[in-house]
């Protein structure tokens, strides 16, 4: 029993990484979330189904497709990889910073969704009535969207970093499988089952990769229910 | 003071209304439909019509000629929505502060108390929305919208998703705005005896056009807009004041240019203003001064005109006095009687019929004087 929670410091590293990852795969996104899901909920533009499309692709392409493009565009060679290592002296390829970029890609849905739908769920009546009070576009945005939006934008943030903790395919496609720099809790478990003996540390990592993610889940839960409440001032 | 001609397609409806306005409380007065929210809407800067002027003070808002369209958030008007569209997110101090943080500054002191007194919401400052009555959400919305120190206030229907209780808590507040807080007001609604009790100049629309404008009192005598204004609540308005009590039977004597009228007691100082609206199905017609009658009101006037109709029914306004006052007979007795312009005759009124609709508190005697027991 004990053998269970003794972790070994690669498992910890691997831990470690992942909510990195995680963390730094949600936040990243967050700002392009909203821009993505405002545009689509509010926006009227020639092209607006094809976006809507684009960005719901990670979610049902093969993550391994996901993966290989964005070492087509963002590796070493890809335009926006020299791009952004030139211009900014991030590298992806074969960095945590690449997982990070998988794991938004593959989060991206999710959050947009949310967020989205809480947009449309916003009676935009109440922009008028702030309007006539004399606030203008940007006061309307901060003082009564962004608020009655908050619980759509943390459920899509808990949704986002939920599904980078689990994100496989595209991550090991894309940056591969390094201990201490890309190897994430699912890339770990993967590579426990494949070596002999690795069981039982798999087991271990699956029950923290379970407790994780139930985590996460009732923490959205209750975020979204308070802030929910807040809103409804109830 | 205020000017509006406004001309918009929704479809296959047609807005082409234009009014004026000196101030006061101006009724936009139709059935739903009628393009009286549209109206306001484009007052308020919340609709672009394709064709209009709007000016307010003087200052011009909409000119489509000139391709003046001023954004709403710069027009300075309040607007108090039918459902009220407090912000939930906000506490009532937070919803009433919102739109001061928007307003020019230099407001005066104590201004915040003043109109949070005026509503009598001050025991509700820290609640969220949610947890307000309907009728407490409206005197929010009120508060919220002066607070913001418009020029003019637009108010949408704000008692029509009230039941009558609200809606008697709230009109007294409104006479006070009207008559204390110095903001003119535009005030759509469909209820006449809302119009009737409020409203200094009427407007009243029919299918996107404006039908008769003026003084609410003439607009409501006239016989030929009866069929737009309501044949059943129509009536005239006879402005009054007290000239006493009869405390032995419970009376009251209001004393109008048409003579005197006693109702079921008013707590009303001797002196006090009040307008009264006598419904033309309430009134009798006799050619000598009756004798052995239980009616208390007797009011000598002339016939001035007899309103025409094939049904049974018919209206005829009496000249008592200078005020018009209307009567609802058949026209069978119109024609026994022999009734014709000129003719001298005594309008009779029962005292029971001034119910809590047909009087209301004008300017109250003093800011004390409680709403609910002026309404008798």
């Amino acid at each position: 029993m004990t053998a269970l929670l003794q972790f070994t410091p690669e498992e910890l590293t691997a831990i470690r990484l992942s909510l990195r990852v995680a963390f730094w795969a949600m936040l990243c996104s967050l700002p392009v979330g909203v821009a993505t899901a405002l545009l689509l909920a509010r926006g009227r533009f020639w092209g607006k189904s094809l976006l809507n499309a684009i960005v719901h692709l990670p979610l049902v392409m093969p993550p391994v497709v996901t993966g290989y493009l964005l070492l087509l565009m963002f590796g070493r060679r890809g335009p926006l990889g020299r791009l952004f290592a030139e211009s900014f002296g991030i590298v992806f390829a074969f960095r945590w910073t690449g997982a990070a970029l998988a794991c938004a890609v593959m989060g991206f849905p999710l959050m947009v969704r949310s967020m989205r739908l809480s947009i449309e769920a916003v009676d935009r009546r109440l922009e008028d009535a702030a309007a006539t009070l004399g606030a203008d576009a940007f006061w309307v945005f901060v003082t009564i969207t962004l608020p009655l939006i908050l619980p759509g934008i943390v459920a899509g943030m808990i949704l986002s970093f939920a599904r980078a903790l689990g994100e496989f395919g595209a991550t090991i496609t894309f940056v591969s499988n390094i201990p201490g720099e890309t190897q994430t809790l699912p890339t770990a478990i993967y590579t426990l089952i494949q070596v002999p003996g690795g069981d039982l540390a798999a087991f271990r990592l699956t029950l923290v990769s379970i407790a994780l993610s139930l985590a996460a889940l009732l923490a959205s839960e209750v975020l979204i229910e308070r802030a929910t409440r807040r809103v409804h001032g109830l | 003071m205020l000017e509006v001609a406004v001309a918009h397609h929704f479809g296959s409806f047609v807005l082409d209304a234009a009014f004026d306005s000196a101030g006061g409380l101006t009724a936009l007065f139709g059935r739903s439909g009628a393009g009286k929210t549209s109206l306001i809407n484009a007052i308020a800067g919340l609709l672009r019509p394709e064709r209009g002027r709007i000016v307010v003070d003087g200052e011009v808002l909409t000119d489509t000629e000139c391709g003046i369209c001023v954004p709403a958030r710069r027009r300075r008007i309040g607007y108090v929505f039918q459902e009220g569209r407090l912000f939930p997110h906000l506490s009532v101090r937070q919803n009433l502060l919102y739109g001061r943080w928007f307003a020019p500054q230099g407001g005066r002191a104590g201004e915040v108390e003043q109109i949070v007194e005026l509503l009598g919401i001050g025991a509700l400052l820290q609640r969220r929305p949610a947890l307000l009555s309907g009728g407490e959400k409206q005197r929010v919305a009120i508060g919220r919208a002066l607070l913001a120190r418009p020029r003019l206030l637009v108010m949408d229907e704000p008692l029509a998703s009230l039941d009558e209780a609200r809606k008697t808590e709230i009109l007294p507040y409104i006479e006070r705005l009207r008559d204390e807080a110095g903001v003119p007001i535009v005030y759509v609604s469909h209820q006449v005896a809302e119009v009737a009790r409020l409203a200094t100049t009427m407007v009243v629309l029919t299918e996107g056009r404006v039908a008769a404008v003026g003084p609410t009192a003439s607009i409501m005598g006239r016989i030929d807009l009866f069929p737009l204004t309501g044949r059943a609540e129509a009536g005239a308005l006879l402005a009054t004041h007290v000239a006493g009590h009869d405390p032995a039977f419970g009376l009251t004597v209001l004393r109008a240019a048409a003579g005197e009228l006693r109702v079921p007691h008013l707590d009303l100082a001797v002196g006090a203003a009040l307008r009264v609206r006598i419904r033309a199905r309430d009134v009798m017609i006799a050619l000598k001064p009756p004798e052995g009658l239980s009616a208390l009101n007797v009011l000598p006037g002339t016939v001035v005109e007899i309103g025409r109709s094939d049904g049974p029914i018919v209206e005829i306004r009496l000249d008592c006095g200078g005020e018009a006052l209307i009567a609802r007979l058949t026209r069978r007795s119109v024609e026994t009687l022999g009734l014709a312009p000129g003719r001298p005759v005594y309008a009779v009124i029962k005292s029971i019929a001034f119910d809590h609709h047909a009087i209301a508190g004008a300017a109250p005697p003093s800011p004390g004087a409680d709403a609910e027991t002026r309404e008798g």
